[in-house]
C-alpha cells in the first residue's frame, strides 16, 4: 500500500523529447519534433492542434503502433518505469490492452467485420491471462452496460455491421476498458459520429475516466470539451508541442500566437453572432520534410519576425507547469493580441 | 440468405439449361450428322437408315428435349465408338478426373495461400519476388509442354516417377503439380492483395492495440478476412481445373474423364463429347453455386441479410 | 467546432506528385516500368521476325530431307547448316520456328480482335443500358464461363475440321468473357460521370455518347484485355495443334511441333524443349506487357 502511494506522485507517463521522422519517397518528413510531457494516474490530458500536426503518430508511438518502417525516438517514454522505446515486443503486447488502451477515431472501421461484437471484446481479456469464458463473458456483458448499450447480452452475438456508428464506437471503448487499463488513449473518439452522439460519447468517455481512475490522453477539436474534462492541455503545431500547461492557465492565459488563434475560434455563447464563420488562422503550414528550423508558425504568425528563423527559446511559469515555446516573452505578445482581436471583432 | 440461395439456384438452374442446349447443338455442326455418323462411303439408304434410326428426321427442338429428358434420367445414348452407353463409360472414368481435381486444387491452395500470405506480410523480399514470379510464370507456362517437363526431368532422366498410368499415389504427383499449377497464380495473388488490403485496415490496429500477437493478427484477424474471396475463386478454378483435365490427362495418359473426351472428339463421338460437355459444365456450375453459398456463409454481413 | 482548415497541412506525397505534367508522369511510368520495357521489347522482336520470316529463315519451313532428319541443334554438336537441328521429316527447326511466330501471333491477334469486339459490344451495352440487357450479358457471360473452353474449342474444330480459319474463328467466338465482364465494369464506372450526362443533358444521340464519351474513357482497360486474351489465344492454339485438333500439319505451329517431337522425346528432349520454351517466352512477354499496361494507366490500381 505504501509503495501505491509513492507511485501516486511520480508520473505514470513521463516522455521527454519524443521524435518521430518517416522515410517517405521526397526526403525524411520530420513528423513530430521533440515532444515532452508527464501524465499522472487518474489525469486527463488533452492534446489540440489541427490536422496533420502528428496527435496520432504522438499516441501511435506511445502504444508501439506505428508502422514498421517508422521507429520513435525519445530521451525517455517511460510508462510506469518501462522505457518503451527499448522494451521488446512482448513487453508491449502485455501492456497493450492490458495496462494502457487506445479508442480509435473510425469506428466503423475499427472492428473485424467476421467475429461478433463478444468475441472481440472477450478477446480483449483472454488475450491478457483470464481464460474462463465465462467469466470473460460476464465482463463483457458488464462492460456493455457500463457503456450504456441495453441489451447487452444479447450484443454480443451480433457482428459490427448490425450496430449504428455510435453503438460501435460505445463497444470500442467496452473493449478498451476490459482490463482496467491505467492509460486510456482516445484519439479524436467522435470526429466521426453525429454531433448529437458526439457528446454523449465524451460525457462517457470523462465519466469512465473518473470512476475507474484512468489517466486518459483524449485527442480532440473540441475546445469546450477540453475546457470541462482536462487536467492538462498539450497544443500540438506542425510536429511540435507549442503550449503545454494546466488548463486553467491555458485558457486564462494562452501564451503562444496559435494557442491564442485556436481559443479565438471558439464560438462564445451570446457572442458569437449565429452563422458568422468561425476564425480561422490564414497562412500555409511549411514542409516537414527535409530540414526543419526555428518557429514552425512564423509563416502565419502576425508577430513573426526574422528571429523566428533562429532557436525558440522554451518559456516556463513561475510554477513550472505551464511552458509555451516562441522568441516574444507573454508580456510582448499582451498589447498586441488585445489589438488584434480588436481588430478582429 | 435462404432468398439469396434460392435466386443463386434459379440461375445455375437456366445456365445450366443453356449450356444443355448449346452441346446438344454440337451435333448439328457439321451439317447432317446421319452423314458423318455414316462416315464416307456410305450409300444414300445407310444414311435414310441411319437418320431414322437415331431420329434425325424429327425437329430439332424435339430431338434436344427428348435427348434432354434422357439425360436427366442419366441416358445419354451410346457410343459411337465405344457402343456402350455413355453415362457408364463416364462413370467409370470421372472418379480419375475427380481425385486429380481435388489433388490438383489442394496442391494449389497449400502452395498458393501460404506463399500469398507471407508475400503480403512481406512485400519485396526475397519470397514476395519468388511468389511473383512463379505466379507470371506459371500464367505464360504451356501446360502440355510443363508437363512433358517433368516427364523428361523425373521419369526419364532422373527415373524417380513413373511417366504415365493410375496404378499407384506416384503417377499422380506430375499430374497434380501440372494441373495445380495452372490454378495457381491467381490464387497467389487474390491472397496476398486480399491480405495486404485486410492488414492495412483499423481493425487490424485494433487487434494490435488489444496486445494480440502478430501470429495470431495474421491468422485469426487477416487471413479469416482475407481468405473470403480466395474461396470462391478456388471453386472457380477447381472448374476450370475439371476442364482442363484433357490436356493433362491426355499428357499423362491417365484414363480419365479428360483422357475419354479426347479419345472421344478425335474419334467423332458426338454423343460421348456431348455428354462430356455437359458434364463439365455441371461441375462448375455446381462448384461456383457452392461456392457463392460459402461465400455468403462466410461472411457475416451477407449471411444475416 | 473547426479549428483552421485542414488545406492547410502539407502533405509530402501531394508535393511530389504536383510536379511533372500528367503527360511527363505517364511517360515516365511507361519507360520506368521493367516489366513493361522488357514484354514489349521481347514482343517488339518477336514482332519483326514474324513479319519478316521469309528474309531470316534460313530455310524453307516445309522441304523435308530425309537424309538429314533429327540433327541436333548446334549446342549439342549440330553443325551451323542447322542451327536449331532439324525434325524427324529433316524440315530446318530453326525456319519452322519462325514461321510459328506468324502463325501464333496472326491467331493471338485476330482471335484477340474477334473476341474483342464481340465481348466489348456486350460489356458496354450491358454497362451503359442496365436493367435487362444487362441481366442478359451477365447471364450469356455465366454460360460461357461454365462451357469447358478447351473441350469445346476440340470439339468444334473436329468436327468442322482444323484449319487455320476455323482454329482462330472458334477461340475469337470463345474467349470474349473477360472483354465484356472488364468491359462491363468500366462503363459502369465511366456511365456515371459528369461529363457522360452532359452529354446526355444536351440530347447527344446514344451511338454518339457511346463512342465519343465511353468508349475513349475505358479504351487503356481495353487494350489491357486485348493483350492479356491475345496471350491466352496463343496459348489455346498451340494447346489444340498439340492435342492434334488445331493447326493441321505441315504448318509451322509451336503446338503442333512439341507434339511431333513428343514421340522422340526420349533421346532428343530438345526438340520438345525448344518450341515450347519460345511459346512460353512469348506468352510471358505480352503478358508481363498487359500487366505492365495495366500499372501504368491505372496507377490508383497498383497492388
Ligand atoms: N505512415 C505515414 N507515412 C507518411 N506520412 C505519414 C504517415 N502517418 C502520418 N503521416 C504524416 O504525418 C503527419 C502527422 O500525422 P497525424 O499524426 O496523423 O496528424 P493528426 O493526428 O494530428 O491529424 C501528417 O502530415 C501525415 O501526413
Ligand atoms: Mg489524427
Amino acid at each position: 500500500m505504501s509503495q501505491n502511494n509513492f507511485r501516486q506522485d511520480i508520473p505514470l507517463l513521463s516522455i521527454d523529447n519524443l521524435t518521430i521522422d518517416i522515410p517517405t519517397a521526397a526526403g525524411t518528413l520530420h513528423a513530430v519534433r521533440g515532444i515532452s510531457f508527464d501524465l499522472k494516474r487518474g489525469e486527463t490530458l488533452c492534446i489540440v492542434g489541427e490536422s496533420g500536426s502528428g496527435k496520432s503518430l504522438t499516441s501511435l508511438a506511445l502504444m508501439g503502433l506505428l508502422g514498421k518502417n517508422i521507429t520513435p525516438r525519445a530521451d525517455k517514454m517511460e510508462f510506469d518505469g518501462v522505457e518503451l522505446t527499448t522494451a521488446s515486443a512482448r513487453t508491449m503486447r502485455n501492456l497493450r490492452g492490458a495496462r494502457m488502451s487506445m479508442i480509435f477515431q473510425e469506428p466503423m472501421t475499427s472492428l473485424n467485420p467476421a467475429y461478433t461484437i463478444g468475441d472481440q471484446l472477450m478477446e480483449a481479456l483472454t488475450l491478457h491471462g483470464s481464460t474462463n469464458r465465462k467469466k470473460a463473458r460476464a465482463r463483457a456483458i458488464e462492460l456493455l452496460e457500463k457503456v450504456g448499450i441495453t441489451a447487452a447480452e444479447s450484443r454480443l452475438s451480433q457482428y459490427p455491421h448490425q450496430l449504428s456508428g455510435g453503438l460501435r464506437q460505445r463497444v470500442m471503448i467496452a473493449m478498451a476498458l476490459m482490463c482496467e487499463p491505467e492509460l486510456i488513449i482516445a484519439d479524436e473518439p467522435t470526429t466521426a459520429l453525429d454531433v448529437t452522439i458526439q457528446a454523449q460519447i465524451l460525457r462517457l468517455l470523462a465519466e469512465l475516466q473518473r470512476e475507474m481512475n484512468m489517466a486518459m490522453i483524449l485527442i480532440t477539436h473540441d475546445l469546450g470539451v477540453v475546457a470541462r474534462v482536462a487536467d492538462k492541455v498539450a497544443v500540438m503545431y506542425a510536429g511540435e508541442l507549442v503550449e503545454t500547461g494546466p488548463v486553467d492557465e491555458i485558457f486564462a492565459a494562452p501564451s503562444h500566437p496559435y494557442t491564442r488563434g485556436l481559443l479565438r475560434c471558439i464560438p462564445l455563447p451570446g457572442k458569437t453572432k449565429r452563422g458568422s464563420v468561425l476564425g480561422t488562422i490564414p497562412g500555409i503550414v511549411p514542409s516537414l520534410v527535409g530540414e526543419v528550423n526555428g518557429c514552425t508558425f512564423r509563416t502565419r504568425c502576425e508577430h513573426a519576425s526574422p528571429a523566428c528563423r533562429g532557436t525558440i527559446p522554451l518559456h516556463t511559469s513561475p510554477t513550472g507547469t505551464h511552458t509555451f515555446r516562441c522568441i516574444h516573452q507573454p508580456e510582448d505578445l499582451e498589447t498586441d493580441a488585445v489589438q488584434s482581436t480588436g481588430a478582429n471583432a | 440468405m435462404l432468398n439469396f440461395i434460392l435466386k443463386r439456384l434459379g440461375l445455375a438452374f437456366l445456365v445450366a439449361l443453356t449450356v444443355s442446349f448449346i452441346s446438344f447443338s454440337l451435333l448439328f455442326l457439321s451439317g447432317d450428322p446421319a452423314i458423318a455418323l455414316a462416315g464416307e462411303g456410305a450409300t444414300d439408304q445407310d444414311v435414310v437408315a441411319i437418320r431414322e434410326l437415331y431420329g434425325f428426321d424429327r425437329p430439332m427442338l424435339v430431338q434436344y428435349a427428348s435427348w434432354l429428358v434422357n439425360a436427366l434420367s442419366g441416358d445419354f445414348g451410346e457410343s459411337y465408338y465405344f457402343k456402350l452407353p455413355v453415362s457408364s463409360l463416364i462413370a467409370d472414368r470421372l472418379s480419375v478426373t475427380m481425385l486429380l481435381g481435388l489433388c490438383g486444387i489442394s496442391f494449389a491452395l497449400l502452395t498458393a495461400v501460404p506463399l500469398g500470405v507471407i508475400a503480403a506480410i512481406r512485400p519485396n523480399s526475397i519470397i514476395d519476388r519468388f511468389a511473383l514470379f512463379l505466379s507470371v510464370a506459371g500464367q505464360a507456362m504451356p501446360s502440355f509442354w510443363f508437363g512433358l517437363i517433368l516427364i523428361v526431368a523425373f521419369s526419364i532422366k532422373l527415373r524417380w516417377l513413373p511417366p504415365s498410368g493410375t496404378d499407384s499415389w506416384r503417377h499422380f504427383i506430375m499430374p497434380t503439380v501440372v494441373l495445380g499449377y495452372y490454378a495457381m497464380p491467381a490464387i497467389m495473388r487474390l491472397t496476398r492483395a486480399g491480405m495486404l488490403d485486410v492488414l492495412s485496415s483499423d481493425y487490424i490496429r485494433t487487434a494490435r492495440a488489444k496486445g494480440a500477437s502478430e501470429m495470431r493478427v495474421m491468422f485469426k484477424h487477416a487471413l479469416r478476412n482475407a481468405i473470403i474471396p480466395v474461396v470462391s475463386l478456388a471453386a472457380v478454378q477447381m472448374g476450370f481445373m475439371l476442364g482442363g483435365s484433357i490436356v493433362v490427362e491426355s499428357i499423362f495418359a491417365l484414363h480419365g474423364a479428360g483422357y475419354l473426351a479426347w479419345e472421344s472428339i478425335s474419334r467423332n463421338d458426338l454423343p460421348t463429347v456431348q455428354a462430356l460437355i455437359l458434364v463439365f459444365s455441371m461441375f462448375y456450375i455446381t462448384f461456383t453455386f457452392l461456392a457463392d453459398v460459402l461465400n455468403a456463409w462466410l461472411d457475416p454481413r451477407m449471411r444475416s441479410s | 467546432m473547426t479549428l483552421a482548415p485542414s488545406t492547410n497541412s502539407v502533405d509530402p506525397l501531394l508535393q511530389d506528385i504536383v510536379g511533372p505534367t500528367p503527360g511527363q508522369q505517364l511517360r515516365r511510368r511507361f519507360f520506368g516500368h521493367r516489366g513493361l520495357m522488357i514484354g514489349a521489347s521481347v514482343v517488339a522482336v518477336l514482332l519483326v521476325i514474324a513479319l519478316l520470316a521469309p528474309v531470316i529463315a534460313p530455310h524453307d519451313p516445309y522441304a523435308q530431307d530425309l537424309l538429314a532428319r533429327m540433327k541436333p541443334p548446334v549446342f549439342l554438336g549440330g553443325t551451323w547448316e542447322h542451327i536449331l537441328g532439324t525434325d524427324h521429316l529433316g524440315r530446318d527447326y530453326l525456319s519452322r520456328l519462325i514461321y510459328g511466330a506468324r502463325v501464333s501471333l496472326l491467331i493471338g491477334f485476330v482471335a484477340a480482335l474477334i473476341s474483342g469486339t464481340i465481348g466489348t459490344a456486350m460489356g458496354v451495352a450491358a454497362g451503359y443500358f442496365g436493367g435487362r440487357t444487362d441481366a442478359v450479358v451477365t447471364f450469356l457471360i455465366n454460360v460461357r464461363l461454365a462451357m469447358p473452353v478447351v473441350l469445346v474449342a476440340l470439339a468444334v474444330v473436329a468436327i468442322l475440321g482444323g484449319s487455320l480459319q476455323v482454329v482462330i474463328g472458334v477461340l475469337g467466338l470463345l474467349l470474349w468473357d473477360r472483354f465484356a465482364v472488364v468491359m462491363r465494369a468500366s462503363t459502369l464506372q465511366v456511365r456515371g460521370r459528369e461529363y457522360v450526362s452532359a452529354a446526355q443533358a444536351v440530347g447527344a444521340s446514344t451511338p454518339r455518347i457511346l463512342l465519343s464519351e465511353i468508349m475513349p474513357n475505358i479504351l487503356n482497360n481495353l487494350i489491357v484485355v486485348i493483350t492479356l486474351e491475345m496471350a491466352h489465344a496463343i496459348l489455346l492454339e498451340a494447346t489444340l495443334s498439340f492435342l492434334g485438333l488445331g493447326v493441321q500439319p505441315p504448318t509451322p505451329s509451336w503446338g503442333l511441333m512439341v507434339s511431333e517431337g513428343k514421340n522422340m522425346m526420349l533421346f532428343e528432349p530438345w526438340l520438345v524443349l525448344i518450341p515450347g520454351a519460345v511459346l512460353f517466352v512469348l506468352v510471358l512477354a505480352i503478358n508481363l506487357m498487359g500487366d505492365g499496361l495495366r500499372d501504368v494507366t491505372a496507377p490508383e490500381n497498383r497492388s
